[in-house]
């Protein structure tokens, strides 16, 4: 099992902490997803951050400090040394968003911090695209871990090019790999453990959905399920028909 | 001197990072800060001059994907 920067998860579930009705609702539906990893953000101080800080402390969970907004290389470098001393953890998500409609992220950018925070000692989880070249210069630049997108974030599309993603994973097997942003339905986080990703990283699906925290035991479940067959050997697809029950031994009527 | 702290502008008399944060009531607070862009760190603090016009930005803890 690939880790994450040293570090075997417990279960391959990572969730966001925005979107919920109430703080309530957030613990709750952190319980019964049982995620191993929660994503936070930093922002400017008006009187609710303490409340919050104490609430994702109280998980008792990994934690993920993310560079979202941030669209440009310095930016992302100066949040990410300013969530290491608030959060006190050399883990990032780090995120250089290069489109405003899509918030696809621009490689250039990332490339540029990711070099830059992963030679200052950070632990880059890098949201990225299913882009072979720039995974292997992200690889190169340090980082141990990518979050390659679904679909763009909160879409809730699923995985919009499987075939891409199949072969990043291919390319890269030693190299844990999380499917980030895009995800709307358990099928897509199973289909995403199936292709053989190590987790997955979810918000808005669960935060928006009618019950949360029902909607993260249905994520959590289904990437569970997912996992268990990208380790039991799926078998290979066919163009025709085979029938499953024997032929030999049918009587002739 | 005339700063600006998160966006808005401020009269503070802290001629340092440090006193600025305490006159502005963030002496208890946990917060991450950074002056114009660039990441100052809690050590840092009480040995960071301020100037006029400074953009001071005061981070915590929020809600993330």
């Amino acid at each position: 099992m690939r880790d994450f920067y040293g570090v075997t998860l417990a279960t391959p579930m990572m969730l966001g902490t925005a979107r919920y009705p109430s703080p309530a609702v957030m613990e709750k539906a952190f319980r019964e997803s049982g995620a191993s990893v929660v994503t936070v953000s930093l922002r400017r101080e008006r009187g609710a951050g303490q409340a919050f800080w104490d609430i994702v402390r109280g998980l008792g969970i990994h934690l993920l400090p993310n560079t979202a907004g941030c669209h440009s290389a310095r930016e992302a470098i100066t949040t990410a040394q300013m969530a290491r001393e608030y959060f006190q953890t050399d883990w990032i998500k780090l995120e250089v968003i290069g489109h405003a409609d899509s918030l696809q992220p621009d490689p250039f950018g990332l490339l540029e911090a990711a070099e830059v925070l992963c030679a200052d000692g950070f632990k880059v989880f890098p949201y990225t695209t299913e882009d072979q070249v720039l995974a292997a210069k992200l690889i190169d630049a340090g980082c141990r871990v990518l979050m390659p997108w679904g679909a763009p974030i909160g879409s809730g599309m699923g995985l919009n090019n499987i075939h891409g993603l199949r072969s990043l994973r291919a390319a890269f097997p030693d190299v844990a790999m999380v499917i980030d942003a895009g995800l709307g339905l358990p099928s897509h986080a199973a289909q995403a453990m199936e292709l053989g990703f190590d987790a997955i990283l979810l918000n808005t699906a669960v935060a928006e959905a009618g019950d949360p925290a029902e909607m993260a035991r249905a994520f959590a479940l289904a990437a569970q399920a997912g996992a268990l067959a990208a380790v039991s050997g799926p078998m290979g697809q066919r163009d025709m028909a085979v029938p499953s029950t024997p032929v030999i031994g049918k009587a002739w009527l | 001197m005339k700063i600006e702290v998160n966006g808005a502008p401020r009269d503070v008399t802290a001629t340092h990072l440090g006193t600025a944060l305490i006159e502005l009531g963030w002496a208890e607070g946990r917060v991450a800060t950074a002056l114009n862009g660039s990441f100052v760190p809690q050590a840092a603090r009480d040995d960071t001059p301020l100037s006029p016009g400074d953009r001071l930005e005061v981070l915590t803890a929020m809600q993330g994907g």
